[in-house]
């Protein structure tokens, strides 16, 4: 499948808050990540979607500084993370995988020690309410649950108003109305011109929330684009509509470029696969006009994220 | 994504930067002091046990003491306090804190990597004056009566901090919390018997207490022993060991302690 390029390889885009290019880091023989460029627009969300070991963590960690890379050249607001990590945490947010909290600590108090770490934090307090964790405000953090965790995590990284967010797999093990508040929150950090890199496995998290997507397995990135690019290129789209029965299908093939299929999997119902972009629709249109018929309860199906995303990175489970 | 809005617009607009060196110190120190003094393990560890023991062996002859009994057992348990709060207690306090994410959550703020150790040692230090003025008050009680050496006490109080500490740190940061647990717990009951803290130098077999004189338990606790009870010695062994035991503790876990 051919995929948009966001540019020439070995650039560096100004503006940008995040530059990735020719990442690699190896541990032992195995490259955990194996050549990875990315980009993360000023006020933008990046997905970085990728099934378990695929290299999204480890990614996340040597933009923040917490590893070193083994090759390749990263810019996280202009800032080399492994050269001055301390100057960059002075900008950005971080939700460190699973969290990270004393285990004896309640929420308030954590979050409130973090908030000093800033100069302008937001309130403590609202945030807790805002955030549901108003309710367990007395509970040490290791007797919270998973998604109580995640709740006060996020609040973390993002309490010091920064420039930049890093959200580790920002809604594991959260129940679906923590995961829409969480998502209300990415959308409003956009909103207000805050840039967010997030990782996760959800094909539906991407879609909701990322202005690009970058599809990473085994270490490499094996697509990149938006959500809608990435679900409308390619061969695995399909116009579907209902005309008369019994028109020649292989006609209507011929009246369209090649390597586009035309059926009648049932009287009366077509579909045409292929890429389906303005010319091909007109051109079945007009091809049913010709034919005295008209084309009825069109329908362009695209693919799922998810369809995507296992078209390549394989259906078989993973240990 | 049309939310009812829980954040306002505006709300996150940047902007960012580092909070005061001074008050994120504070910040940091307070809480984990808070959090040592809420946690009922580390208080039977800190305050319990070395209360029950200055009292108990005060005022029971168990061990062959010089008269009064309390001086003698005043700079023991002082030396217990210590070792129990910067190294013990806080060797498993750091254990699971890097376990439960908490040094690499505060690690990705803007608090600077020399202030998250500091912070820490801050607490251990807010620690020991709790159970410095704690165990005075009961000594005081029993009998002892502050002499000439109190100063002299109080250096080497913080000399074992730094010692401990340093050394505390080292295991916390090195190995799984489990391991961290059960070998604090085994080198403080082995210290507190074996390393000159309970049973004096004088009182252990000679070839132990030649080792324990070494070890920071020995002399710290000789130190103090010298310092508070007005026993025989030169304090310059006392604190030569425990200022080599803080720079080789303290090297080695700024090369070796490890963030998760």
């Amino acid at each position: 499948m051919s995929l948009p390029a966001d540019g020439p390889p070995g650039s560096t885009s100004p503006g940008s808050a995040v530059t990735v290019r020719g990442l690699v880091k190896r541990y032992g023989t195995t490259a955990a990540v194996d050549g990875v460029d990315l980009d993360v627009p000023a006020a933008s969300v990046l997905a970085l979607l990728g099934p378990n070991g695929a290299g999204k963590t480890t990614t996340v960690e040597i933009c923040t500084g917490f590893r070193r890379a083994d090759a390749g050249e990263v810019r996280v607001l202009g800032i080399d993370p492994a050269g001055a990590p301390d100057a960059l945490r002075a900008r950005i947010g971080v939700m460190p995988q699973g969290g990270g909290a004393y285990p004896g600590v309640r929420a308030a108090e954590m979050l409130r020690l973090v908030a000093t770490c800033s100069a302008h934090p937001l309130d403590v307090d609202d945030l807790i309410e805002v955030l549901g964790l108003g309710s367990c405000a007395r509970t040490p953090y290791k007797r919270l649950s998973g998604g109580q965790q995640q709740r006060l995590a996020l609040a973390c990284a993002v309490v010091g108003r920064p420039e930049l967010v890093f959200l580790d797999e920002p809604t594991a093990g959260m129940d679906p109305q923590a995961r829409r508040l969480v998502w209300e929150l990415v959308e409003s950090l956009r909103r207000d011109g805050v840039a967010v890199l997030l990782t996760t496995h959800l094909m539906e998290e991407a879609e909701a929330l990322a202005d690009d997507v970058v599809i990473v397995d085994h270490g490499r990135v094996v697509a990149h684009g938006s959500p809608a690019e990435l679900t409308t290129t390619g061969d695995g789209q399909e116009l579907r509509f209902r005309a008369r029965a019994g028109m020649d299908v292989a006609e209507l093939a011929a009246a369209l470029p090649t390597g586009y299929q035309a059926a009648e999997p049932a009287a009366g119902r077509y579909v045409v696969q292929g890429r389906i972009d303005p010319p091909v629709l007109s051109a079945v249109t007009s091809w049913c006009a010709a034919q005295g018929a008209l084309a009825d309860d069109v329908r362009i199906t695209r693919r799922s994220l998810e369809d995507v995303f296992l078209d390549l990175t394989g259906r078989e489970l993973r240990s | 994504m049309t939310a009812p809005g829980h954040f306002a617009p505006g709300t996150f607009t940047p902007r960012p930067g580092r909070g005061a060196l001074g008050r994120m110190l504070a910040a940091q120190s307070a809480l984990e002091l808070k959090l040592a003094l809420r946690n009922g393990e580390q208080v039977l560890l800190t305050l319990l046990i070395p209360i029950v023991l200055l009292v108990g062996l005060s005022l029971v002859d168990v061990i062959d003491l010089p008269e009064p009994r309390v001086d003698s057992v005043f700079a023991s348990v002082l030396a217990l306090a210590v070792m129990s709060t910067a190294f013990t207690g806080q060797a498993i306090a750091f254990g699971f804190d890097r376990r439960y994410g908490v040094v690499r959550r505060l690690a990705a703020t803007a608090l600077p990597r020399w202030l998250l150790v500091a912070g820490r040692l801050v607490a251990v230090l807010g620690t020991v004056v709790v159970q410095v003025v704690v165990l005075g008050l009961i000594a005081l009680a029993l009998g002892w009566r502050p002499g000439g050496g109190v100063a002299t006490a109080l250096l080497l109080v913080l000399l074992g901090c730094a010692a401990f500490g340093a050394l505390g740190l080292l295991l916390g940061g090195t190995l799984r919390a489990e391991i961290v647990l059960a070998l604090a717990n085994v080198v403080w009951f082995v210290l507190l018997l074996g390393g000159g803290i309970v049973v004096p130098l004088a009182t252990l077999p000679s070839g132990l207490a030649a080792v324990a004189a070494l070890l920071p338990s020995g002399a710290l606790a000789e130190g103090l022993r010298i310092a508070l009870s007005g026993a025989d010695g030169s304090l310059v062994q006392p604190v030569l060991v425990l200022a080599v035991w803080a720079v080789v503790g303290g090297v080695a876990a700024s090369r070796l302690v490890r963030l998760t």
